[in-house]
């Protein structure tokens, strides 16, 4: 479970030291588009050092590789495939590629020794992945699907607008197919470092759809982002007097209870529940409710 | 001979013992001489050596409320080189990087000795090569009210720049084209130099509540431009976009929190680091949530203090020293934006000053070491590169001080076995504040009492040096000349360490 997914370009020393220190739940090491061609090979050089030395980081980490149509994503996973690393995130998804990155992601396993299944993160930012996302979620491996606006408005030839109306159809659809299918539905950065506001009423837009993370392309955007995707303290405290009262509810066999005035049945106490395990989840519950 | 905390002194020179050893001794003071306000308004500054009759081997004062704006240091120390005067010794609160023709100066030896708070630029570099004849002195900004007063500094002339004058000879930091705001550093300065010169660009009828009062001035000289005003803002006001500074600002909050320190009536003070001014914008943010009122916030002034009076956050501003123009335009219009001088504000043999009722002060360093002491006055070779300002001021007198700082800055780690130099006491810091962990001093049990309750990263001094090892290597040892060129002077005019000659 995370909320947040903070990029860091693979060739960049200082930020690979301080990578445990800016509060990301997740990291994705980029070698695409933040690596020009000429820092390519330097870049894996330097990921390939970071992985095998970096000691209980505590964030999942995860590498961005070029796509797999190029000569560079195999070069890419040849020398970032370690123990450490949770999952590859895959730019220009499409069905075909997902499957051909886990058949290659099988063999580094195999030759590798590596015991744990590595994750698939597909990047959504073609149309016809966008056409496709129902498939996608389901294939083995993809854990996740992250939409990537920028490419996918590009592709459509649309403006890409802070207000973001023109990809709440590809939000709405990666939402609805993850929760389907009980994987992440990660959203797109937001570009503009320096706008605040605007990002945390873009984080705010997202997971109104059904977003429950989203990639930071700056380290200090990941505190209004973790602050967006998770629960409230007021929602917590809303939660916990309603699993409450359905315990007493349960205790006299009353499946329907009234709270504060409002009538309580079983989809907002399963709802609250879920609020619960991701409170818990992020450390959000007093000691009392931790067990 | 060494000092308590170990450090090698000039012999014969009062030791440093401890923060609060003053406690001990009684404040002396020399007469204050008054000129009943017969003031003389002098045609050039030929003339008004000449008047105040300035010899070879006097001390001249100087302050530095126009920073690095300043005129009037270069060009009374100009006219002192072309009349020939030597062995001048300069009693300047501040030195910046706009002063480097005084270099010139130094190595002719028409300037022999400097007695300042902060030193960065090309004079800093020129002592550090051992260029000045007579060892550099290194006070703090309550040091220096107290070395003024006391005599330990006797100033000869003090050339003053004053944004404005009238014609009765009262000055004032307000009004003209080089208004600065408060001219806190220069009170001891007029009120006991034997002569008192106010130097500026501006003239008006009547100055009313002068911060310069004509009872303390000999003579006033006006020139075409004193400083440039803008020069005037420091060069770290700007909140800190580095997100690793920006993680620090918000661990140094929580304490804050876990502290209850952001309470109605509290006092604070934050240097006008990219840190510490991140540690205010967050500190304005829970107040303006929790609907909470400070007291007063003090120091150097930056604009964002003046965002928290205009916007009732904070009831009154103690202003020594305006670090911009919108701080200057605010002393200038609002009534509890108050001046208060160097010694109101720092000296430690004052009734009251201010840092002594400051709830916290957020704190810079250059180096911290295992016995929490720090050194913002040189970099790790010994080069000096700073100074206490009013640092080992409000790090005694405030009741929580907190130093923010990286645990590395490039590759280096900050945190040392020993640092290069001290400016301030170990045990009067309390706080250290890195992006990988917070140290307490164990000297403070009740804070590591209520801090270790919290999931804040608590760990040792030297868990945190050792975490910056694991990450930069451990530096290899830097063996430092064995030449002093100067010391720096405790508050209390007891020697808390020396300078050496850069190799």
């Amino acid at each position: 479970m995370h909320r947040s997914y903070l990029f860091i370009p693979g060739n960049h020393p200082a930020m690979l030291q301080n990578a445990d220190i800016f509060g990301a739940d997740a990291v994705i090491f980029d070698l695409e588009d933040a690596v020009s061609i000429t820092e390519k090979d330097s870049a894996r050089q330097l990921m390939k050092a970071y992985f095998e030395t970096i000691k209980k980081p505590n964030f999942s980490i995860y590498v961005r590789i070029n796509a797999l149509t190029s000569s560079l994503g195999a070069i890419d996973l040849n020398m970032v495939m370690n123990e450490i690393v949770e999952g590859i995130v895959l730019p220009k998804a499409t069905v075909n590629d997902i499957k051909m990155l886990s058949k290659l992601l099988d063999t580094f396993e195999n030759a590798r020794r590596i015991k744990k299944k590595t994750v698939i993160i597909p990047i959504i930012e073609t149309a016809k992945a966008v056409f496709e996302i129902g498939q996608i979620a389901q294939l083995p491996r993809v854990s996740a699907l992250l939409l990537g606006a920028e490419d996918l408005t590009g592709d459509m030839e649309i403006e890409r607008t802070k207000q973001g109306i023109e990809i709440e159809y590809p939000r709405a659809k990666i939402a609805f197919a993850c929760k389907a299918f009980e994987i992440e539905a990660i959203d797109t950065p937001f570009t503009d470092v320096t706008d605040d506001e605007g990002l945390e009423k873009d984080a705010l837009h997202a997971k109104s759809l059904g977003m429950n993370a989203k990639c930071a392309i700056h380290p200090n955007q990941l505190e209004s982002i973790n602050r967006t995707f998770t629960p409230s303290q007021t929602a917590i405290d809303e939660a916990l007097r309603i699993v409450k009262a359905d315990e007493d509810a349960q205790k006299h066999h009353r499946g329907v209870f009234s709270l504060n005035g409002k009538m309580v049945d079983k989809p907002v106490v399963d709802r609250a529940k879920k609020l619960l395990i991701k409170a818990k989840h992020f450390g959000m519950l007093g000691e009392e409710y931790e067990k | 001979m060494k000092n308590n905390l170990g450090r090698e002194i000039f012999d014969q020179m009062k030791a440093f013992a401890s923060s609060d050893a003053f406690e001990q001794e009684k404040r002396r003071l020399i007469n204050t001489k008054t000129t009943e306000g017969s003031v003389v308004f002098l045609k050039n500054i030929e003339e008004t050596f000449k008047y105040v009759g300035l010899k070879n081997g006097m001390t001249i004062s100087f302050h530095h409320h126009l920073r690095n704006g300043d005129k009037v240091i270069n060009f009374v120390c100009d006219a002192i080189k072309k009349e020939g005067f030597k062995d001048i010794t300069i009693a300047a609160s501040s030195l910046f990087p706009n002063n480097g023709p005084l270099v010139e100066l130094i190595k002719d030896q028409t300037i022999t000795g400097i007695v300042t708070n902060y030193i960065n630029g090309p004079i800093a570099n020129a002592v550090g090569m051992g260029d000045l004849k007579k060892p550099l002195i290194m006070d703090t900004h309550g040091g220096r009210a107290r070395a003024i007063e006391s005599g330990d500094l006797k100033i000869d002339v003090a050339f003053i720049a004053t944004p404005a004058v009238d014609k009765e000879g009262n000055g004032s930091g307000k009004f003209g084209p080089s208004a600065c705001g408060t001219l806190g550093y220069a009170i001891q300065d007029l009120m006991y130099a034997k002569k008192v010169v106010l130097i500026s660009d501006y003239m008006t009828d009547n100055i009313i509540e002068p911060e310069l009062s004509k009872h303390y001035v000999d003579a006033i000289l006006m020139v075409d431009k004193i400083g440039d005003s803008e020069g005037i803002v420091s060069g770290t006001t700007k909140i800190t976009r580095d997100p690793v500074g920006r993680k620090i600002a918000r661990d140094t909050v929580k304490v804050l929190e876990a502290l209850n320190l952001i309470k109605d009536g509290f006092s604070m003070q934050t240097g006008a680091g990219g840190i510490s001014l991140a540690v205010v914008e967050y500190v304005k943010n829970i107040m303006i949530s929790k609907n909470i009122k400070a007291r007063f916030a003090s120091g150097g002034i930056t604009g964002q203090y003046v965002d928290m009076l205009e916007n009732n956050l904070v009831d009154t501003l103690y202003d020594v020293q305006c670090f911009d123009l919108k701080a200057a335009r605010s002393y200038r219009e609002n009534r509890r934006h108050i001046a208060i001088s160097a010694s109101k504000y720092g000296n430690p043999f004052e009734d009251n000053p201010v840092v002594n009722d400051l709830d916290f002060v957020i704190l810079g360093a250059t180096e911290v070491d295992l016995d929490f002491n720090v050194n913002v006055t040189t970099d790790s070779l010994g080069q000096i590169m700073g100074g206490s300002g009013g640092h080992a001021d409000t790090a005694h007198g405030a009741k929580v001080t907190i130093i923010v700082t990286n645990l590395l800055k490039a590759r280096l780690p900050i945190i040392k076995e020993k640092v290069t130099c001290v400016t301030t006491p170990g045990e009067d810091i309390d706080i250290v504040v890195t992006e990988r962990g917070i140290a307490i001093n164990p000297l403070r049990t009740d804070l590591i009492e209520t801090l270790s309750k919290t999931k804040l990263p608590i760990l040792t001094m030297k868990e945190l040096m050792n975490i910056a090892h694991d990450i930069a290597g451990i530096p290899s040892n830097y063996e430092m000349s064995k030449e002093p060129i100067g010391y720096v002077r405790y508050r209390d005019g007891s020697i808390i360490d020396t300078l050496y000659k850069i190799k």
